[in-house]
C-alpha cells in the first residue's frame, strides 16, 4: 500500500503543478463554459445554451483528463526513463497504473468541482430523476477508462513529442466530431455516423441525456463506451514498451 | 554465494550479438568495475543482472535470485543507477528522495542522503533545472534509498566534475564498509582503478581480462620498462651514454628507457637531468594498467597495424 499511496501523492502533485496541464484540464473548459453560454452561437436548437455546453464540457473534461493530460504525461515519463526506472524498484506495474488511475479520478474530482458551480452560477438546471448522477458517474468512469486507454496507447507507440501533438491532435478532432460543443447530429450524415461511434460522443451523448434531457443513457452510449473501455486498455497493455 | 554472479551470459539484439559469453562474479563488500569502451556490452550485462533483459543464454543471479523470474523478491534489495534519466524533470531532489522512499520498507532518511550526495544546496530544485553532474547525484541518491545490498551503477561518473568524484569515491568506499556489494559500468579507467577492487576488462561482448588493478597492471607488460618525462628535445644519445641504456624518444617529451627499473638508474637520470637543467615531470618505473588496458581493448577492437596511437585517440574519444 505505501507504494501505492506514495506514487499517488507524486503524480497528484506533479499533475496539479503542470501550467499546461491544468490550462488543458481547468482552464479551457472554464472558458468553454463562460463563453458558450453567454454567446449563443452554438446550434443548441431549443435547449438553453448552458444547459447544452455544461454536459458537454463535462464530457471534454474527462477526455482531457483521461486521455490528452496522462497520455503526454506517461509519454515523456517513458522517453526520460522514469518508467524504466521504476522497473527496479518495488513499487510493481500493477500498482504504478493503479496511481495513474487514481489520479486521474482525482483530477476529474477538481475539475467537477470547478465547471459545475461555474454552471450553476450561469444557470444551469441538471434535469434530476433520481439516479442520474449515479448514471453519469458511472459512465464517466467508463469513458475514462477508454479515454485512459487510448491515451496510454499512443504514449507506448510514439516518441514523446510526436505523441504529444498526436494526443491534442486527437483532442481537437474528438472535441469537434464529440458531440461537445456541436451537436453529433448537426454533422454531415456520413460523418455523424462515424462520430456516433467515436467515446468522445457516446459520453458527451449520454451526458445530455441523463444531466440535459433528464431521460436515462441510451444503450448506444453504454455499448460503445464499454467497447473502446475494453479495447484500448487490452490494446495498450499489449503494445506498451516501457524503455 | 558470491552476491552477484553471472555465467557465460549472451545476449543478442536481432542479428547483433552485444554480450558473447561474459562471466563475472562480485561479492558482498566488494567493489567490482566492468570495464571496456562503448559498445563493449557492458550497458547490456548490468542491465540483465538489474532484470530488464532476459539472457538469450547463460545464467544470472543475483543475491542467489534470477532477475526475471524472482525481480519482485529482488528489487527491494538492489539499488540501481541507470546511464542516464529515470527521474521525473519535475521533481526536486527532495521530493524524488520523498517518493522513492515510500517504495521501500527501511528507506534511508532524506537529510542523511542529501548531505551524503552533497545536494543539500539545490535540494528544492526541480531536477531538469540542475546540471549534468548534480543529476548524477540525485540518480546515485535515489539507487541508495533502499540500503541496497547490491548497488549497480552504470557510468557513474559521467558528467561529475573533479569534487563529484572525490565524493562519488567516498560513498562506494563507504558502501563497501557496510558489506554492500558495488557493481559499477564505466569505460574511465582512472575512475575504474581508483573505485575499483577487481575489475573486469570487456571489448565486443567478451571478458578479455580481470583481475585487480595491479594483476592486470603486470599482466599487460611484456618485461618493465621505464618511462619519463621532461623537456621535448633531450640529447638522447647523451642519456644512453650515461645510463647504459637506450633511449627512445615517444615525441612531446615522453621518453623510454630500454632497461629494468633500479634505484641507480634513478639517481642516474635525475642527476643528468638536473645537470642539463630539465625538469622530471613524470617517472614511471612499472607496468602501466593504461598500457594493459590498450593493449587489450586495442587487440581485440582494431586492425592489427602496429601503430597505438589511432586506438589511444579513439578510446579516449568514446564519451
Amino acid at each position: 500500500m505505501r507504494p501505492l499511496l506514495a506514487q499517488v501523492r507524486a503524480e497528484t502533485w506533479m499533475t496539479l503543478r503542470r501550467g499546461e496541464t491544468l490550462l488543458l484540464t481547468v482552464g479551457i473548459p472554464v472558458v468553454f463554459v463562460i463563453f458558450f453560454s453567454e454567446v449563443h452561437v452554438l446550434p443548441t436548437g431549443h435547449e438553453s445554451a448552458v444547459a447544452f455546453v455544461v454536459p458537454g464540457v463535462l464530457a471534454l473534461a474527462v477526455m482531457s483528463t483521461a486521455m490528452v493530460s496522462l497520455g503526454i504525461a506517461t509519454g515523456f515519463e517513458r522517453g526520460y526513463g522514469v518508467l524504466k526506472r521504476l522497473g527496479s524498484t518495488p513499487l510493481r506495474r500493477d500498482r504504478l497504473v493503479a496511481a495513474k488511475i487514481a489520479t486521474v479520478v482525482l483530477v476529474e474530482l477538481v475539475q467537477a468541482a470547478v465547471l459545475i458551480p461555474v454552471g450553476l452560477g450561469l444557470g444551469w438546471r441538471p434535469a434530476g430523476h433520481a439516479g442520474a448522477v449515479a448514471e453519469a458517474v458511472l459512465l464517466a468512469l467508463l469513458a475514462t477508462i477508454a479515454f485512459g486507454g487510448l491515451g496510454v496507447l499512443l504514449a507506448g507507440l510514439l516518441r514523446a513529442e510526436v505523441n504529444l501533438a498526436a494526443a491534442n491532435g486527437l483532442y481537437l478532432v474528438l472535441l469537434l466530431l464529440g458531440g461537445m460543443l456541436v451537436p453529433v447530429a448537426k454533422l454531415p450524415g456520413a460523418l455523424a455516423a462515424f462520430a456516433r461511434g467515436l467515446p468522445a460522443a457516446a459520453l458527451s451523448g449520454g451526458l445530455h441525456a441523463t444531466l440535459g434531457g433528464g431521460s436515462t443513457i441510451p444503450t448506444e452510449s453504454w455499448v460503445v463506451l464499454a467497447l473502446w473501455a475494453v479495447a484500448t486498455p487490452v490494446l495498450a497493455s499489449l503494445t506498451f514498451r516501457w524503455e | 554465494m558470491p552476491a552477484v554472479e553471472c555465467t557465460d551470459l549472451v545476449l543478442r539484439y536481432g542479428a547483433t550479438t552485444a554480450v558473447d559469453g561474459v562471466s563475472l562474479q562480485a561479492d558482498a563488500g566488494e567493489v567490482v568495475a566492468v570495464l571496456g569502451p562503448n559498445g563493449a556490452g557492458k550497458t547490456t550485462t548490468i542491465e540483465t543482472l538489474e532484470g530488464y533483459r532476459t539472457p538469450d543464454a547463460g545464467r544470472v543471479r543475483v543475491l542467489g535470485l534470477d532477475p526475471r523470474a524472482e525481480h519482485r523478491a529482488l528489487v527491494s534489495r538492489i539499488g540501481v543507477m541507470l546511464q542516464s534519466g529515470g527521474v521525473y524533470p519535475m521533481l526536486s531532489p527532495r521530493r524524488a528522495l520523498e517518493l522513492f522512499r515510500g517504495y521501500y520498507p527501511d528507506p534511508e532518511p532524506t537529510d542523511a542522503l542529501l548531505e551524503l550526495v552533497g545536494l543539500r544546496a539545490v535540494e528544492s530544485t526541480p531536477w531538469r533545472h540542475l546540471s549534468g553532474g548534480e543529476q548524477q547525484r540525485v540518480s546515485l541518491a535515489l539507487a541508495l534509498v533502499g540500503r541496497p545490498e547490491v548497488v549497480f551503477l552504470d557510468e557513474p561518473t559521467a558528467g561529475v566534475d573533479p569534487e563529484g568524484r572525490i565524493g562519488l569515491r567516498a560513498i562506494i568506499s563507504g558502501l563497501r564498509e557496510r558489506g554492500t556489494c558495488v557493481l559499477m559500468a564505466t569505460h574511465e579507467l582512472t575512475e575504474a582503478e581508483r573505485l575499483a577492487d577487481r575489475m573486469v576488462v570487456v571489448g565486443a561482448g567478451r571478458v578479455l581480462a580481470h583481475g585487480t588493478p595491479a594483476q592486470l597492471a603486470e599482466a599487460g607488460g611484456d618485461r618493465p620498462s621505464v618511462r619519463f618525462t621532461s623537456r621535448a628535445g633531450l640529447d638522447t644519445a647523451a642519456i644512453a651514454a650515461a645510463l647504459g641504456a637506450g633511449v627512445v624518444e615517444d615525441g612531446n617529451g615522453t621518453y623510454t628507457l630500454d632497461t629494468e627499473p633500479s634505484p641507480r638508474l634513478t639517481a642516474d637520470l635525475a642527476t643528468w637531468l638536473a645537470d642539463h637543467d630539465a625538469a622530471l615531470v613524470e617517472l614511471r618505473t612499472t607496468a602501466s594498467l593504461e598500457e594493459t588496458y590498450l593493449s587489450l581493448v586495442g587487440s581485440d577492437n582494431d586492425k592489427p597495424d602496429g601503430d597505438p596511437a589511432p586506438v589511444r585517440r579513439r578510446i579516449r574519444g568514446t564519451r
